[in-house]
């Protein structure tokens, strides 16, 4: 058997899967956004650019995602470096695992679970009432952008931390070590040597947090109470209660465009600031 | 069926209850491989006493699955379902006609037994998306002891596909221990007066056009069911305007109504019940302008994948013994009059269950047209995303 013949009978399942899980579906959502909403809801064979034309009643949809989505990206990163650098490189390598795992333990829960306790740790009686016993006045957190940030960064949270550790565990210490024998102190030795080394885990766990965050629905619907609204919760909406599949299948298209060029101009941009690096990212 | 012909040795019995027992096969496949189940069924019909039960134990599956809406059913009325029939009952809740009529266009929803409302039964007959019933499998539905406003919309062009569950009226809940100086509200316009001023950031809307809209409309006096294009574009400046003063949109408001989040909300009758029971603080109210009385039912969609036990299910919730004890529950009236001579004289009188009639003659059934009107369906989309 040819090498070739070999090569792509292994890659014919993840190439059906791909067709007829990915292209197929797009092709559907592209044809439909040329349509028509049908007399009682869904789709009906026409071809217009009205819904097109319409993309801007969810402009507030759009603007609320691209805020919070990279806002969210930033919090997980944020908190996640000290984490996944105590994790690496500090922690005693006995209770590494373990701490691992539990970085791991909120995944065994569902979101939709987690997402309900936030809603009271966030509610009137949680975390407000505790603030305002100890004087510092009476805050409003449940169902503002505040409380869907919170709720996005704790659910992705681990998603960053991952990457990261993987490529400061990576991390070849004799480069330290050489670093402090040519004089570094060791913030220089982090900011000149760590840090650059571990961008490529930074890149990843920011590109997957980003791309799944500009997706998500059920973190806003649920710790936004309705009014902090997602491209995600606007196509819900359309899907399942206004049942105007075309426009949701038009707004669909629209969010694939613009994460197609954020993520390019995002890769352009961390592999440059990698200095050029292969390896920057999977993707 | 199985051939009550049929042999079993001890140890295949024995066998087959091991596998059983560990869940390897269902409780159908036992029942019919060991022949228990036919000699229930024969025993079941030698003795009229245990006829529900046989009927109960003639394989209708070993699930059931129930679209319907939030805190509108007793689970101790599911456990005895599922106890006496072995079919357990998967609950969807569902905060929207919407919602339920785009799952069942979509296709593949799974459901055997779902929970549509007045209005919407028209359109799942045109849409052919709903089963029409054959009532000798509903033997407890009997059609001369409903009232025949509540039953009616169950019945399109002579054929019935949908039998009663509950009536109730839309209205709203206000916590009035929160009212301050403020008197108690009673009409639509005061609801949303007061939402944009001293209870902002505290009142709640559903989410679901027809009654968010509605009371919208109700502001301005115009009928709830409204698709005048000038009179919805002032219900949405309105909507859009309350926007930043609301709490939440959710058809889900008692967890915060109940909690103090929340203190005033577009409400149904059994939810403003179940909350004045607990709270009495929290009241309800119906807005003196008007707005919505509605009749829920139970029907089967299209292709429901376990047809015997979606019969099933609604003969047993028929049941008035049953469904009485569902309603002092949920506290949503019936429409059977065999149910109201089950219940105390106190819930039969209950001003929240059974308003006064000049309170009632202000409100309207939800329009079919509403369901489908594409501007209402849109005008919601773009408060929700505003």
């Amino acid at each position: 058997m040819s090498t070739r013949l070999r090569t792509s009978l292994l890659l014919a399942p993840a190439t059906a899967w791909l067709l007829a899980m990915l292209v197929l579906p797009l092709v559907v959502v592209a044809v439909f956004s040329f349509g028509e909403r049908a007399a009682a809801g869904g789709y009906s064979a026409a071809f217009t650019l009205e819904n097109f034309a319409n993309l801007g009643a969810r402009w507030a949809a759009f603007k609320n995602t691209l805020m919070l989505a990279p806002a969210g990206t930033l919090m997980c990163l944020i908190i996640a470096y000290p984490l996944a650098y105590y994790l690496a490189v500090k922690v005693d390598p006995k209770w590494r695992t373990l701490l691992l795992i539990l970085v791991i333990v909120p995944f065994w829960t569902s979101i939709l679970i987690r997402s309900y306790a936030w809603i009271y740790l966030l509610g009137g009686q949680g975390i407000p009432k505790l603030i305002s016993t100890l004087g510092f006045g009476n805050p409003r957190l449940i169902n503002t952008p505040f409380a869907v940030l919170i709720g996005i960064t704790y659910g992705y949270l681990p998603l960053m931390v991952f990457p990261i550790y993987v490529s400061l565990e990576r991390l070849d210490k004799r480069l330290l070590e050489a670093s402090a024998d040519l004089g570094s102190p060791p913030w220089r030795s982090f900011l000149q040597v760590t840090l650059p080394l571990s961008t490529p885990g930074v890149a990843t766990g920011c590109m997957l947090v980003f791309i799944l965050l500009m997706g998500e629905f059920l973190i806003p619907a649920m710790l936004g109470g309705g009014k902090v609204f997602f491209v995600g919760n606007a196509l819900v909406d359309l899907f399942l209660q206004s049942r105007n599949w075309p426009y949701g299948a038009a707004v669909a298209v629209a969010l694939v465009v613009i994460m197609l060029v954020t993520v390019t101009a995002y890769m352009r941009f961390t592999r440059r600031w990698a200095g050029g690096r292969d390896d920057v990212s999977l993707m | 069926m199985t051939n009550r012909n049929d042999f079993i040795s001890r140890e295949k019995f024995m066998a087959e209850l091991y596998r059983y027992k560990k869940g390897s096969v269902t409780r159908r496949y036992f029942l019919g491989v060991t022949g228990l189940g036919a000699a229930t069924a024969v025993l079941g019909s030698a003795m009229p006493g245990l006829q529900s039960a046989a009927w109960a134990q003639a394989n209708i599956g070993d699930r059931v699955v129930l679209a319907t809406w939030p805190n509108y059913h007793d689970p101790a009325n599911f456990e005895a379902f599922t106890a006496a029939t072995g079919a357990a009952v998967d609950v969807n809740v569902f905060g929207s006609n919407e919602e339920m009529l785009a799952k069942l266009q979509a296709g593949g929803s799974g459901w055997d037994v779902f929970v549509p409302t007045n209005y919407t039964i028209t359109t799942y007959v045109g849409e052919d998306l709903i089963e029409p019933l054959d009532l000798s499998k509903i033997a407890n539905y009997d059609a001369a002891s409903y009232n025949q406003r509540f039953a009616g919309p169950g019945t399109v062009d002579g054929t019935v596909y949908a039998v009663p569950k509950n009536w109730g009226t839309t209205g709203f809940a206000v916590n009035t221990a929160q009212l301050g100086s403020n008197p108690k509200p009673t009409t639509w316009k005061e609801f949303w007066d007061m939402t944009m001023a001293d209870f902002s950031g505290r009142t709640m809307v559903h989410d679901y056009q027809l009654t968010t809209i509605g009371n919208a409309l109700k502001y301005f006096g115009y009928s709830f069911n409204s698709v005048d294009t000038a009179e919805l574009a002032e219900a949405e400046k309105l909507l859009i305007d309350a926007k930043p003063h609301l709490f939440a949109i959710n058809s889900d408001y008692q967890p915060s109504m109940r909690s103090g989040d929340a203190w005033m909300t577009i409400c149904w009758t059994g939810d403003g019940k179940q909350m004045n029971r607990d709270m009495p603080e929290i009241e309800y109210v119906l807005g003196k302008e008007g707005g919505e009385l509605w009749s829920d039912f139970y029907a089967i969609p299209k292709g429901a994948p376990h047809m015997d036990a979606a019969y099933a299910l609604i003969n047993f919730l028929l049941d008035p013994a049953v469904n009485a004890k569902e309603s002092l529950f949920h506290g949503y009236p019936t429409a059977d009059a065999r149910v109201d001579a089950l219940l105390p004289a106190e819930v039969l009188n209950d001003p929240i269950l059974y308003p006064a009639q000049e309170l009632l003659d202000a409100l309207e059934f939800g329009a079919a047209v509403t369901l489908t009107d594409p501007n209402r369906a849109e005008l919601m989309a773009r408060f929700k995303s505003a």
